[in-house]
């Protein structure tokens, strides 16, 4: 299992929660956070890694009504999106690049 | 003062650096797909074999240090990880030419292999390549009379990266060419000798990523940097104009025919602050880098060229992406 969540939410709902990625760093950690951040509903969006021996990275969301697992779900969606576009518009670059 | 066009900025004052006053770093605006996709552009300016340019322009910081990050530590390439040696007389010890073996690139396209698995103790070929490196060194019995030169006296003295041997394993012979598989570049000296050194060992290639070793990396260096911005406020002239030209990295600022000063290429500036010293012109120019305008530069090591590297970084977060997004959906 790659994700986990930390305990001590329990009490406050869905809305706010920390996920532990393991083998993730701050490549996959800025990154989201760029993105969650941006959403109309998230409150605070942040991540860390908590420290540098140990590969893990705490994700932490905290939104005003929707589940915190619905707002990791679409950054993760939204990023993809962004990698697939990044690489059709290199491609595309690249090949236009090469006739000339 | 001429007004500035409408881009993100950072003002390279003389004392600070500091964002332009309507900036308020990119973060404010609500995350939209459609408007990233409209306002991404990517400019291939150079691109070869080893090296390539390109800009990234409109994307927030968090994507392209993200890319680069993953050129550098997770994008993988195939290098030596093991090394038997059977025999060693040379005065290099075994750690340290093992150590330097790992760190010649090897030509394998580390598409074309898997991973191997951690409690594997024997390769398969579809995932090792193997090697061996057998030299001795001697007396030359033709040396040249009165000559002392290492290369006259003996033969073998050098050890280079051409004389590692390919052994294919199974069917590897018929899938790679071993112009395919062996070190980038054949001119690495990897040992020096004397007559009665030999070297006899056995190296073995895996696949892997450059967060483990820096050997594994299939870039020398990916890195980025904002493109520099320098406008002029008022007409410089004659002496002075000499003088703010020499205060740029050469080809930046140039002089028409009426002796005047233009800027005429700030993409190559180093951004040094140096005309700040003098008091003459310093308030002649604005200082500036677009924040949003992120020119990288990709050096491959020679196993893929650059532009695969550069999709191959954002296919991993992309895979990433995808199968965190499975598991969280199985939850």
């Amino acid at each position: 299992m790659k994700i986990s969540e930390l305990p001590g939410d329990e009490d406050s709902g869905a809305t706010c929660r920390t996920y532990v990625f393991q083998n993730e760093s701050h490549t996959l950690g800025n990154a989201l956070k760029c993105i969650i951040n941006r959403y109309e509903d998230v409150e605070f969006c942040g991540y860390t890694v908590p420290h540098p021996a140990e590969s893990k990275m705490h994700f932490r969301i905290q939104t005003r009504k929707t589940p915190a697992l619905e707002i990791l779900k679409r950054g993760l969606k939204d990023l993809q999106k962004v990698c697939d576009h990044t690489m059709d518009l290199f491609e595309k670059e690249v090949k236009e690049f090469n006739k000339s | 003062m001429p007004k500035l066009d409408q881009k993100p900025r950072v003002m390279l004052e003389e004392f600070r650096v500091k964002n332009a006053p309507d900036d308020y770093g990119m973060a404010d605006e609500k995350w939209n797909f459609k408007k990233f996709a409209k306002n991404m552009r990517i400019v291939i300016v150079r691109l070869d074999n080893f090296e390539m340019e390109f800009d990234l322009i409109g994307v927030q910081p968090a994507f392209a240090n993200a890319f680069r990050r993953l050129m550098l530590s997770e994008v993988p390439s195939m290098a030596i990880e093991k090394v038997m040696i059977k025999n060693n007389t040379s005065i290099i010890q075994d750690e340290v030419l093992a150590h330097r073996l790992g760190l010649i690139p090897l030509k394998a396209d580390p598409r074309l292999f898997e991973y191997r698995p951690e409690d594997a103790t024997v390769g398969t070929e579809f995932d090792t390549l193997e090697f061996s490196l057998k030299v001795k060194c001697s007396n030359n019995k033709s040396q040249p009379k009165d000559s002392f030169r290492p290369e006259d006296l003996y033969e073998n003295h050098s050890v280079y990266s051409s004389q590692i041997k390919w052994c294919p394993l199974g069917n590897q012979a018929s899938v790679h060419k071993e112009a395919d598989v062996g070190p980038v570049h054949g001119d690495i000296l990897i040992s020096k000798m004397r007559p009665g050194h030999e070297l006899d060992l056995h190296l073995v290639a895996v696949k892997g990523i450059g967060k483990d070793h820096a050997k594994f990396s299939p870039v020398a260096t990916a890195s980025y940097r904002l493109l520099p911005d320098i406008t002029l406020t008022r007409e410089v002239t004659g002496g002075e104009a000499t003088l703010l030209q020499s205060c740029f990295s050469p080809g930046v600022i140039g002089i028409d025919s009426e002796g005047r000063a233009f800027v005429q290429e700030a993409r190559y500036d180093t951004c040094s602050r140096n005309v700040y010293r003098y008091d003459e012109i310093k308030d002649s120019v604005i200082l500036s880098r677009i924040r949003d305008h992120f020119i990288f530069n990709v050096e491959s090591v020679g196993a893929m060229p650059p532009n695969i590297i550069f999709i191959q970084a954002v296919k991993i977060l992309r895979d990433k992406c995808k199968s965190l997004l499975d598991e969280l959906n199985t939850l």
